[in-house]
């Protein structure tokens, strides 16, 4: 009774940051000094051996949990803290870093499982990675290195007009994303599991090379419906690019900088994110549409199936963001969907 | 494999008897277990014709040449019945992986079809008898194993079959379905089959023949794969060495030989790039 009732008081100090001092449990004595204020003892098993990795004592009651992070990763030198998962029960759900230690389930020596997450790299490099590498293969399809087509086309260029601007969308649609991935994006988690960039620069960097080789080929063939196509899907396109970046920037203002919280997205003044009203995943859907304005520029088999691709897993994601988002919000407007208007 | 996972799957038996007991409960369950039973009787049944096809004909022919045409129609016909088992797991009435299901009956179905069935020339080879003998008794021990263990009585006389047998039959199979493709390549080479050469309307182009070549490849076990890369790469190398270093040669034999291995070469080493690179991560999407 007592423990519940500190943990109550506890969980609203903690509410405000840093309060002064707890006062002094009644029963239980301070194990090492007389000071007022009752130490931790932390112990951290493996999740799967149940072996004891570590014994902390001495914890402050206010520590975080990233704080035993790092008191672990200092025992353990090659679990550093981005790769550590930290949990009350051995299958239980990963502790957050800000979770504060006495507001845990936890008597005053707290059992925590461990368990490996394997190699991380951080969001950013891989974002770089993967957005990187388009940008270069296109542009050394589009400049005819050697060795990719017959020899005597070799640093030759294209006498469409098309192929020119089809190379500007691209070079164009992923120097935003990197742009905005150093400068726009606020990350909820720092890293990410290091197969993961095998995986997406697989994916990245084989379509837009297998794209590339047949709009940049010397044997291409300009859209049927000539520069009517052209301008259409061109205008498609940079609708959908403002809008995807109009999405981003949105999105960046709903979080203040350095924190994780999480709030339901709604139209600002700017036309473009009213699309919110429609959909919960707008970023998704504009960056469906530019694709589908590629396609239609360049009328080109290869891209088409990208779009489809990109498509199905952005389903995928706005899919399980919106169930998130109705899950964790009981206001959530009823109307939207998740990625297309009325349809998915 | 998923054929070892196949006992655990098929102890729906179990489930079976609680099911007559409490029919309202999971009424589902024992309808869907009556169903893969007869589903398996007949994929037994099915197999068992062609095997019995196969052996009247040698019976009649008194040669091992040309058997394939005896047994044409049921095996098309029972081998292409094995994508319902993709159906099965989707739904969940078989507890296997839908994509490792689906990749093996694909690739028994794309060599029935896209190559025996496409490519008439190979019909007369040995090789296609191979793989039909090999095919034949494993789907027999494997339709009556799972038609067993659903009725809850397994004879060990099957189950000692079906793990034994598989030393020789798997190796047999793979060999004919190699040979096979080995056999159809000269001829999908000349006839341009199933291929779509540049220019065209919608930019695209596929070389069957390139494709069927990498077929081939994938199956060869990962490990030698990952040399066989590593040698590709080398010769790339070597090649562009030699190119930079010595005239190319203006005959327009010698230029069409080298754009043709130019091209099988980088298409080569990409496919083993992006099959060596699955191996390195889990097909997973990506976490936000």
């Amino acid at each position: 009774m007592d423990i519940n009732l500190v943990a109550l008081e506890a969980k609203q100090a903690g509410k405000k940051a840093n309060g002064p001092k707890r006062p002094v449990k009644p029963t239980k004595p301070a194990k090492k000094t007389k000071k007022a204020v009752v130490f931790f003892e932390v112990e951290i098993l493996c999740a799967k051996t149940k072996d004891k990795l570590c014994f902390l004592d001495k914890v402050d009651p206010n520590a975080t949990i990233g704080e035993i992070k790092a008191m672990f990763h200092k025992s353990h030198p090659q679990w550093y803290p981005a790769r550590q998962s930290i949990r009350l029960d051995p299958k239980g759900k990963s502790l957050k870093d800000e979770d504060i230690l006495q507001n845990l389930p936890v008597g005053t020596t707290a059992t925590l499982y461990f368990r490996d997450l394997g190699a991380q790299i951080s969001w950013v490099t891989v974002f770089l990675t993967e957005y990187g590498g388009p940008l270069l293969l296109y542009l050394m399809f589009y400049f005819r290195v050697p060795f990719i087509y017959n020899t005597k086309y070799d640093f030759t260029t294209s006498k469409h007009w098309v192929v020119h601007l089809a190379c500007m969308c691209h070079s164009f649609h992923y120097v935003k994303r990197l742009l905005e991935t150093l400068f726009v994006h606020r990350f909820s988690h720092g890293t990410m599991p290091l197969r993961n960039i095998f995986k997406n620069c697989t994916y990245y960097w084989g379509f837009s090379a297998w794209m590339a080789y047949y709009i940049n080929h010397p044997l291409y063939t300009p859209p049927a419906y000539g520069e009517q196509q052209v301008q259409l899907a061109l205008i498609i396109f940079l609708f959908c690019q403002i809008g995807n970046f109009s999405i981003h920037i949105a999105l960046r203002n709903l979080r203040p900088p350095g924190s994780k919280t999480r709030k339901i997205p709604y139209p600002t003044k700017n036309p473009f994110t009213w699309l919110f009203l429609l959909v919960s995943c707008p970023n998704y859907t504009y960056e469906v549409g530019s694709w589908v304005g590629f396609t239609v520029m360049t009328q080109c088999l290869p891209v088409a199936f990208f779009t489809l691709v990109g498509f199905i897993q952005m389903m995928i994601w706005a899919k399980g963001k919106h169930r998130s988002y109705l899950k964790e919000f009981r206001d959530y407007p009823r109307l939207r969907s998740p990625i297309l208007p009325f349809m998915l | 494999r998923a054929d070892m996972a196949a006992p655990a799957a098929k102890g729906t038996s179990r489930t079976a008897q609680n099911d007559v007991a409490s029919i309202k409960k999971k009424g589902p369950g024992a309808l869907a277990t009556a169903y893969l039973v007869i589903y398996n009787v007949v994929m037994t049944a099915g197999w068992l014709v062609i095997a019995i096809g196969l052996v009247r004909a040698y019976l009649s022919k008194g040669s091992y040449h040309g058997l394939y045409y005896s047994i044409e129609r049921p095996l098309k016909f029972f081998q292409t019945g094995a994508l319902l088992e993709i159906l099965h797991c989707a739904v969940g009435i078989v507890p296997s992986s839908v994509v490792l299901t689906g990749f093996q009956v694909m690739s028994r179905v794309f060599l029935t079809w896209a190559v025996t069935h496409s490519v008439r020339e190979v019909q007369n080879e040995d090789s296609v008898l191979l793989f039909v003998v090999a095919w034949t008794v494993t789907e027999i021990i494997r339709y009556s194993f799972y038609t067993f263990s659903l009725l809850n009585h397994l004879p060990y006389l099957i189950k000692w079959a079906r793990y034994t047998l598989f030393i020789v039959l798997y190796p047999m199979g793979v060999t004919g379905e190699l040979l096979t493709i080995y056999a159809a390549l000269p001829y999908v080479q000349k006839t341009g089959l199933y291929s779509v050469t540049l220019p065209n309307k919608y930019n695209f182009s596929f070389d069957y023949y390139t494709f069927l070549i990498l077929v081939m490849v994938s199956y060869i076990p990962r490990k030698y794969r990952l040399l066989l890369l590593l040698l590709l790469l080398l010769l790339l190398l070597s090649k562009i060495r030699v190119l930079r270093s010595e005239q190319i040669s203006d005959t327009q034999i010698n230029h069409r030989m080298l754009i043709h291995f130019w091209g099988i070469l980088w298409i080569m080493v990409c496919f083993m790039f992006v099959l060596e690179m699955q191996t390195l991560c889990s097909i997973v999407t990506i976490q936000l």
